[in-house]
């Protein structure tokens, strides 16, 4: 067991366990930080994959972008009467499906994976630059899908302005 | 001894080293900076400034952090304790973990990192959370508008601030600090004189991201007490004093490193071709500097009024003859050592010069209302920022497709937007002509 399950375990357990926390706080601001820590700690998941682009994309975007507007708009909101109100809704059904199917999907993984919960690192010592190989992908051989969903981000964009813009 | 400084334990070791005397330093120099911030707006306003706490104030800013330290902490009864007592911490350790990837010289940099700029951009977009966290746990109206203010802004500037780091990012190809620097040094040319209007436009938005004025509106003392800091006291206070600062040098370092040239001295690149030359005089330059500024310390020592301040100032003389002694002497060490020592002289000398505008701004403008601010970000900056990053992408096409030198596109892309700039300015001022209905 080497330092990278070590880390792993880590980073993976503290995402876990900030995600239940986020769905369980009633106060919605705690909730948040705790998203926070949850996707800090998928990034650095990224990052012990040697993924230092994605890791970085995820810090930036995720935590520093969307989390930011998020916080922005809960602070807007008015919390005293959100606190009184009951939070969660009882949808037994649908959440025990969609729990087995994740169960069954952990049980595949794990039989078709490697039967370790520590395995051996098989990370090559030199990998290609991260930042030039996304680039390298997203503007060489994916460059139709990509273009089409910067136009779809777009379409949303305006969309958004101008829903706005009628109401003010 | 021969396995204790083996290269692999240096490679562990040293960077250590560095990481303490970063964090070690820091704080002390974000106290000198507020000194010479205090002295600055003086002289500026022809005062004097602090005087009485050693000579020339030169003690004022230990004695601000004694007293900071010993004030009482306050926590007000309604504060979400939690999140209070984490928002200052959160602020002052992503200021902080910012410099892991900043090169101070070619050999002091913590770590070398593909992703070196990314990261420091991302690391200290996090403080954000800091200032908002803090101005909603002090359940307070002015925090939180503190805060709110304070995201709004930065989410905006970031953008147009990023957008004029990718100008210079293009010349450089690398995201990697080190090699941006290298790559200024390969070209014969600080990218500042490439993308002019790139570094006007970071320039700006660094000084919205770090809440400093004219763009200080989530801390503006006139509406808001002291905006998201204003439940906070003593101790905690300096902590968000001190990543604002921290904060300061950090955008300071990221323009220094990717338009000014980072560690290299100017004309860097003539040193090999004309050996003996004038030019070379310029390596003498920073150990003269220092020694002139050690000469005038001796000279003002015996002028002072009280013993202990006669001792100050000689000490100070002591220091700054020992630092130019130093600097002298690593310009008959080897070519490495010279270019760690003087690189990291003239690094800090760029810093200090950038964050002078910092100061020069805060005392010339006035504090900007809200609405004109984002309407500064949004109109005009953003589309500058999209024009500026276009215009310098065609002329490094045209360089590489008909040859003529980057030089001569990148002037004519500046005219280029430059030009566009003047019609946005002036698209703007029509369009704020007409009175806006309901308000933001």
């Amino acid at each position: 067991m080497g330092l990278n399950s070590i880390l792993f375990y880590f980073f993976a357990g503290l995402a876990v366990a900030s995600a239940i926390l986020m769905v369980t706080r009633r106060n919605i601001v705690h909730g948040a930080v705790y998203l926070i820590t949850t996707l800090l700690a998928t990034a650095g998941v990224f990052l012990l994959l040697q993924a230092e682009f994605l890791f970085v994309t995820q810090v930036i975007l995720y935590v520093g972008g969307i989390m930011v507007l998020f916080v922005f708009v809960i602070m807007l909101v008015n919390l005293d009467v959100s606190l009184l109100q009951y939070q969660f809704n009882r949808q037994r059904f649908v959440a025990g499906v969609l729990a087995l199917a994740l169960g069954a999907q952990v049980f595949l993984a794990l039989k078709t994976g490697q039967h370790s919960l520590f395995p051996q690192a098989r990370i090559p010592e030199v990998l290609p630059k991260n930042t030039e190989a996304v680039a390298d992908a997203l503007f060489g051989r994916f460059m139709l899908p990509f273009e089409i969903a910067s136009i779809l981000l777009l379409v949303a964009m305006i969309g958004a302005v101008v829903m706005a813009k009628r109401r003010v | 001894m021969g396995n204790w400084l083996s290269p692999s334990v240096m490679r562990l070791l040293l960077p250590l080293l560095y990481a303490v005397v970063i964090v070690a330093v820091l704080p002390l120099l974000a106290g000198y900076i507020v000194l010479l911030e205090r002295k600055v707006m003086a002289d500026m306003q022809a005062r004097l400034g602090p005087m009485r706490v050693g000579p020339h104030g030169l003690l004022q800013p230990i004695a601000d952090a004694l007293k900071l330290v010993l004030k009482e902490d306050i926590i007000p009864d309604n504060a979400d304790r939690l999140l209070f007592w984490l928002a200052p911490l959160v602020s002052v350790s992503m200021a902080l973990l910012a410099y892991a990837a900043l090169p101070i010289g070619p050999a002091f940099l913590i770590a070398d990192l593909n992703i070196g700029l990314l990261f420091i951009l991302a690391i200290s977009s996090l403080g954000i959370y800091g200032i908002v966290l803090g101005g909603w746990a002090s359940n307070s109206h002015y925090s939180l508008l503190g805060a709110l203010r304070s995201a709004a802004q930065l989410v905006s500037y970031e953008t147009a601030a990023g957008l004029g780091l990718i100008s210079a990012l293009l010349m450089a190809g690398s995201l990697s600090m080190k090699d941006i620097v290298t790559a200024q040094y390969d070209q014969g040319m600080w990218f500042i004189f490439y993308v002019p209007i790139g570094f006007f436009i970071y320039m700006v938005g660094s000084i919205a991201e770090t809440n400093r004025a004219p763009f200080d509106l989530p801390e503006a003392e006139s509406e808001l007490v002291a905006g998201y800091m204003t439940e906070y006291s003593g101790f905690r206070w300096s902590l968000y004093f001190l990543a604002e600062y921290a904060n300061m040098i950090i955008v300071a370092g990221i323009a220094t490193t990717l338009f000014l040239g980072g560690w290299l001295r100017p004309f860097a690149s003539y040193h090999d071709h004309m050996p003996g030359t004038s030019i070379e005089l310029l390596d003498a330059l920073p150990s003269l500097l220092v020694l002139g500024v050690a000469l005038y310390c001796f000279f003002l020592a015996p002028k002072q009024p009280v013993k202990i301040q006669k001792l100050v100032m000689a000490v100070v003389a002591g220091l700054c003859l020992a630092i130019a002694g130093v600097l002298a002497g690593a310009l008959f060490a080897s070519p490495a050592v010279l270019q760690g020592v003087h690189g990291a002289f003239w690094f800090m000398a760029k810093v200090f010069v950038y964050l002078y505008f910092f100061l020069w701004f805060r005392f010339t403008f006035p504090r900007y209302r809200f609405d004109q601010l984002m309407r500064l970000g949004w109109r005009f900056l953003i589309p500058l920022a999209l024009v500026n990053l276009i215009a310098t992408a065609s002329a490094m096409l045209m360089t590489r497709e008909w040859g003529p030198s980057l030089r001569l596109t990148t002037i004519l892309a500046t005219v280029v937007t430059l030009v566009i700039a003047m019609w946005l300015a002036k698209n703007d001022e029509v369009d704020s002509a007409v009175p806006v209905a309901d308000g933001e």
